[in-house]
């Protein structure tokens, strides 16, 4: 125990790591507060720098990123009414209306707070949930394995943002894409066309730059004529005693909601922030002043958005199965690193899992001193013009993407799935389950073949094991919930009428 | 119950004769589906000793069909809800498509640095940056920069080309 507490202060004890950790948390700051960029973009462009560095710097690297790119975009939603990342359109809603009250201070102060307040208490959640759920891992077959991948997609699908159809859709694309190339188990060809670089499958890289970075550039050209007014703001206050008497309850609430929002396989922060919003608000004794600028809507929300960053980990660390986007990034950051996420990390490598820990904890803290002191500075950073920033995003994203593997084919594969995900995009699909089938598809398929070798072929004997059992039926509960909650909400409805 | 079928009527001819974008999305998934399911029919397939549960095709194959079904769904639901019509895209939106196109075949044909800054000097312009100066500096000095940072930090090798050559002889 004392050792595990040790190796969570590595990250400030260590010179060269906390520097990473500084610039991580800088770069993660910026990220997040340039709208169309955040954590996802930006730790898939940091990727192949991440190869220079050690397995514990490079992952620390990426989570700070992740917590601190999760921020940044409340900087931009509250000052310019654009979220500067997916996860901060709930903040929007209020941090701007107070912003044009003349109280943009105030409300960057709550969001600072809120979101380190609940980045923080997700980092407990981490540290107390991940080595249980490894520990219960341990009794996981391939069925169960199966199953839990299962769970997962049906989850992103069930509490995802938009339709839940188009979602499942989207994240079976994603794993057929992840069947393009030699079969792992028997070395035969699948959809390469006789294209040699497509006999090694479809890089994660590409196809998440692509349907990012790309995607959001080919988005932004639609918006040129878009002007943002940005409220001057002096300096962040911290809330006052009244607002933190006035929102501690939604705080605490939404960091409950966020860390628990994290921990299932679906869209993390958006999805998190959204309910803890929409929580806060049910639950404030102002109701009526949401959306004019209620300062508890803003820490309900920031607070889910951060929360859920330590809960997406739990997952990720725990079964290797990433709990969002950008865990899915961090995921793939562990793999080019030779670490494989799963329980046996928890016993083998100790010191980098509480390493990782303890640097989400010191992110969280230095995103805080630093928006506090910084948020202002960050805020100038919005003024640079979209016809000079995505430009230069795109001479970043060619770059990355062809440093991995040095191909040219890469390039292509990330335009094409940039113009893809700008199409889907814009009829309403996300690219999240996509990038979460893409990564889960091969689990999916090794899992259910390893699973039906020892069945001798028979799917009935999945449903001879408990906990597969239990996963399918949380499946089936997570297809229909958003069956059932129309349907309530078209009730009450009817009887409001 | 009749609003339903004039609605679905009146969506059906209109998704025909106007080739509303939305229908044609739900067609190119449908050719998609067609597409790959015969290509899956070419998989090759292993002997049972070897094929670890199912034949490779297998996995393939029921993605598809799980996706023609939701697809099939989408297409029921886009008969009969109604949704808002989406609105024509910018001629910036084309142009920046045009400029990949450029982008690809420079990078492909000539060279990678060249078809970098190509781009960054086309897009800044097409999406409204007056001051050329400003765009040539920038559409010249930042690839420079992150050409020579993956050079020296990665030890990357970029493709050869007019410009590159040049640099590496």
């Amino acid at each position: 125990m004392t050792e595990n507490f040790l190796y969570m202060l590595a990250p400030i004890m260590n010179g060269k790591i906390f520097l990473i950790l500084l610039l991580g948390t800088l770069f993660g700051l910026i990220l997040g507060v340039l709208p169309g960029l955040g954590p996802t973009t930006g730790g898939a462009l940091i990727l192949p720098f991440t190869m220079t560095l050690e397995p514990l710097s490079a992952i620390i690297l990426l989570t700070s990123i992740y917590c601190a790119g999760t921020y940044g975009g409340a900087i931009t939603a509250i000052l310019i009414n654009t979220p500067g990342t997916p996860a901060a359109a709930a903040t929007c809603l209020d941090g701007y209306p107070l912003a044009q009250k003349g109280e943009a201070a105030r409300a960057l102060g709550m969001a600072t707070f809120g979101s380190a307040f609940g980045g923080i208490f997700s980092v407990i959640v981490l540290v107390l949930f991940a080595p249980i759920l490894a520990n219960i891992a341990y009794e996981f077959g391939q069925p169960e394995y199966f199953a839990l991948a299962i769970f997962g997609l049906t989850m992103l699908a069930s509490i995802g943002e938009g339709s839940p159809v188009k979602n499942l859709l989207a994240g079976a694309f994603g794993i057929l894409l992840s069947t393009v190339g030699k079969d792992i188990m028997t070395s035969v060809d699948r959809f390469t066309f006789g294209v040699g670089q497509l006999t090694e499958g479809i890089g994660f890289i590409p196809v998440v730059v692509g349907l990012f970075a790309i995607s959001e550039m080919l988005v932004q050209s639609t918006l040129t004529n878009q002007i943002f007014k940005r409220v001057a703001m002096k300096a962040v206050k911290l809330p006052t005693k009244e607002d933190f008497k006035y929102c501690f309850k939604t705080i605490l609430r939404s960091s409950g909601i966020g860390s628990f929002i994290g921990i299932l396989p679906a869209e993390g922060g958006t999805v998190a922030s959204l309910i803890g919003y929409s929580e806060a608000k049910r639950w404030s004794k102002n109701p009526s002043k949401f959306g004019k600028g209620a300062i508890d809507g803003i820490a309900g929300a920031e607070t889910a958005n951060n929360a859920a960053t330590g809960g997406a980990m739990v997952p990720t660390l725990a079964l290797g199965i990433p709990g969002s986007a950008t865990t899915a990034v961090i995921l793939t950051g562990m793999i080019i690193h030779g670490l494989r996420p799963g329980p046996d990390l928890f016993k083998e490598q100790p010191e980098f899992l509480y390493g990782i820990f303890g640097s989400m904890f010191f992110a969280n803290i230095l995103f805080f001193i630093m928006g506090f002191f910084g948020a202002k500075l960050f805020a100038r950073i919005t003024l640079i013009p979209s016809r000079l920033l995505w430009p230069m995003i795109f001479v970043l994203s060619v770059c990355g993407t062809y440093s991995l593997n040095q191909s040219f084919s890469d390039v292509l594969l990330m335009i094409i799935f940039g113009v893809i995900g700008f199409v889907l995009r814009k009829f309403g699909f996300s690219v999240v389950p996509i990038i979460i089938g893409l990564i889960l598809g091969q689990l999916v398929e090794l899992t259910l073949r390893q699973s039906l070798v020892i069945f001798d072929g028979n799917y009935l004997l999945f449903f001879t094991r408990p906990i597969v059992v239990t996963f399918f039926v949380l499946s089936v509960i997570a297809l229909s919930f958003p069956y059932l909650k129309k349907n309530k909400q078209k009730n009450k409805l009817k009887g409001e009428i | 119950m009749n609003k339903v079928k004039v609605l679905k009527k009146g969506r059906f001819n209109a998704a025909l004769f106007s080739l509303n974008p939305e229908f044609l999305l739900l067609l190119f998934i449908y050719l998609f589906c067609i597409a790959t399911y015969t290509s899956s029919l070419y998989f090759d397939e292993v002997p049972p000793i070897l094929m670890r549960g199912i034949q490779p095709a297998t996995f393939p194959k029921g993605l598809i069909v799980l996706i023609a079904f939701l697809n099939s769904i989408l297409t029921y639901l886009y008969f009969t809800t109604k949704t808002t019509s989406n609105k024509n895209l910018p001629r910036i939106f084309y142009k920046t498509i045009f400029g990949l196109f450029v982008f690809v075949f420079v990078s492909h044909f000539i060279d990678l640095f060249l078809a970098l800054i190509i781009f960054s000097f086309l897009i800044s312009s097409w999406w409204g940056e007056k001051n050329i100066l400003l765009i040539l500096s920038l559409s010249i000095i930042f690839p420079i920069v992150v050409f020579v940072l993956f050079e020296v930090v990665l030890g990357l090798r970029f493709p050869s080309g007019i410009l590159t050559n040049l640099y590496y002889n």
